[in-house]
């Protein structure tokens, strides 16, 4: 377990690094967006010139760009993410409100595309170069070039308005009074497409990878030696060969992660799902930069979140990992 | 021509090559063949496709000519996909290039910004950087780019690490070239080739990010593209779905083209590799 614990201090150390850049680049951006925060403040309320002064006085804005980075720092370091315009409450709060349904969207999609994937990938790998492999391969690569928004589209057109079989859009029955279980199962009704045209773009990336790097193992010396031990194909195929392509796919998990995110950004408006993806789109119609910075700051913390998690699994899965650090 | 041919050996290759030829061809005759603005009305609003043969797709849900957008998307799609990968790809080579070469401080420096880069996912960035400067085409380039060019600069990057202990890189030293010299003029042509293999991701990977910010309404509202048109039809979805279905049906095929094409060129340097 020190293993795992000497990468996570290595890597912590590395990632406050990145987000420090985030912060500073999204801070450029805000200071580029034209007009600022009283500005828009105004804009919503109404005020005269003389209360202009006042509130960039009391905001800081009249100060120097070095002195409202550093305010900017000091906020974000008390969670501050600062005020939306567009909604006239503090911007955490509206985050905080959406995540946990961006996360069980990209948590279930993230599912689906490994799960299926995988398997699929494995079914294809177990015979590289036949028909099925070919096939499969194929058509992969074509859902890969199939944007997300769209087959969201095309699934509400088949399933929702010509079969009926399942809601068209938004996270639960509005005002139905359901609670507890019957709840739970609306609102899983309500996640089957948004999950599948989340799910299914980015199933094909682990299809190929897996197919790729299966392989890519048939070719080494342990298979012949599995198969002059006269282990089963089933057994090569599982234990050994697929065993051995499916590590690089952990890694990819948490890479994904970040196109997982930008993904919802439209899945969730396609399907009017109340996440942080909606919010974004909301933020630009709105024109609320603060909004959309702060969402992209919190993002940025999800990712590096995830791809730290992604790495431990990795460092417990794979021995090799950290190894070295740990002796030495 | 024996290039080409190797090239042409697969299926695959064959129909990712023939696809883009249609799609260019659609985008250099769209002016000819639909001269005017795409965006004027040419009929009765909702015509349904193969009704009259003068409007052979229909009209949309303002009399619009289905089949003049659909030829002058595939302008844009095309445009905006190969300008932003082409930036993406030189912002790619040349950070990788510098970071690679320089080693130190600037490597350290060049590559924790990719890092930070690739912390935000691409698509919120792109969607912020066409929000605060507005929708036009330019800033939909340049946000893509913006968004793309970390793929391509640790690629770079990686290969430059390996040819700047080369010989010949050592020569140049030698005969006093300046450093940044060497790094442009003998290091990054020479690093160029594992960027082009990447460069088919980056193509498809543009096109589908257009399409997905005009979706949202970021495109350039004067120009028609295929995201634009999905959500043209989306407002009449439930009685007109062909809309949506048509330009998504293009996008489809002009990434899986684009892929195609590309696996095929990978595959025919692959053999060359394996065979030398």
């Amino acid at each position: 377990m020190t293993r795992a614990l000497i990468l996570l201090r290595r890597r912590l150390v590395g990632s406050v690094f990145v987000l420090l850049i985030v912060v500073i680049g999204s801070f450029l951006l805000l200071e580029a967006a034209p007009g600022d925060a009283v500005d828009a403040y105004i804009v919503s309320t109404g005020g005269d010139a003389g209360m202009i002064e006042l509130l960039r006085h009391r905001w800081g804005l009249d100060q120097s760009e070095f002195t409202r980075l550093a305010n900017y720092l000091w906020a974000l370091m008390h969670l501050d993410l600062g005020q939306s315009v567009t909604f006239s409450r503090p911007i955490r709060e509206i985050i905080l409100e959406r995540l946990p349904t961006t996360l069980i969207l990209m948590g279930s999609a993230t599912a689906l595309s490994f799960g299926l994937g995988s398997a699929l990938g494995i079914y294809a790998g177990a015979r590289p170069g036949s028909f099925r492999d070919r096939s499969l391969s194929i058509g992969s690569l074509a859902l890969y070039a199939v944007p997300g928004f769209w087959l969201g589209l095309v699934l509400i057109v088949v399933f929702a308005v010509d079969l009926r079989w399942l809601p068209i859009g938004g996270i639960e029955t509005i005002a139905s009074g359901k609670t507890g279980f019957s709840r739970a199962a609306d609102i899983a009704t309500h996640l089957v497409l948004p999950v599948s045209a989340l799910g299914f773009i980015y199933l094909a990336l682990y299809l190929r990878m897996m197919r790729a790097g299966m392989a890519e193992a048939w070719r080494q010396d342990f298979v012949l030696a599995t198969r002059a031990r006269g282990l089963s194909r089933r057994r090569i195929v599982l234990a050994h060969v697929a065993r051995n392509a499916l590590l690089p796919l952990v890694t990819m998990l948490g890479l994904q992660s970040a196109q997982m995110l930008g993904g919802s950004v439209v899945i969730e408006s396609v399907f009017a799902v109340p996440g942080l993806g909606r919010l974004a789109q909301e933020a630009v119609a709105g024109r609320d930069t603060p909004l959309l910075l702060g969402i992209i700051l919190v993002s940025a913390v999800l990712v590096v979140v995830i791809n730290l998690l992604v790495d431990l699994a990795y460092a417990v899965l794979d021995p090799r990992v950290g190894a070295g650090e740990a002796s030495a | 021509m024996n290039r080409l041919r190797r090239f042409l050996r697969t299926p695959e290759a064959i129909a990712g090559a023939l696809i883009l030829a249609l799609l260019a061809a659609m985008a250099l005759a769209a002016p000819m063949l639909f001269p005017g603005d795409p965006q004027a009305i040419a009929g009765p609003a909702l015509l349904p496709p193969f009704q009259d043969w003068r409007l052979p797709l229909g009209t949309d849900r303002l009399g619009r000519d289905v089949l003049a957008e659909l030829f002058h998307g595939a302008r844009t799609s095309l445009a905006v996909g190969l300008a932003a990968a082409a930036a993406a790809l030189l912002i790619g080579a040349v950070v990788g290039t510098l970071a690679g070469f320089a080693g130190g401080l600037i490597d350290e420096v060049l590559m924790r910004i990719t890092d930070a880069f690739q912390t935000v996912p691409s698509f919120l960035l792109a969607l912020a950087l066409v929000s605060i400067v507005g929708p036009s085409l330019g800033a939909v380039v340049a946000a893509i780019a913006l968004s793309a060019w970390t793929g391509p600069a640790r690629v770079a990057r990686a290969e430059v690490l390996s040819i700047r202990e080369r010989d010949y890189v050592a020569g140049a030293r030698v005969i006093g070239m300046h450093p940044l010299e060497i790094a442009f003029r003998e290091v990054l042509p020479n690093a160029l080739p594992p960027e082009l293999a990447l460069s088919s991701v980056i193509v498809a990977a543009a096109i589908l990010t257009e399409a997905a910010l005009s979706f949202l309404g970021l495109g350039d509202p004067n120009r028609v593209t295929w995201g634009g048109m999905i959500a043209e039809g989306r407002t009449v979805l439930r009685t007109a779905p062909f809309l949506s279905i048509v330009p998504g049906v293009a996008l489809v095929l002009t990434v899986l083209g684009v892929y195609l094409a590309g696996e095929g060129v990978v595959e025919s340097t692959a053999v060359r590799r394996s065979l030398s």
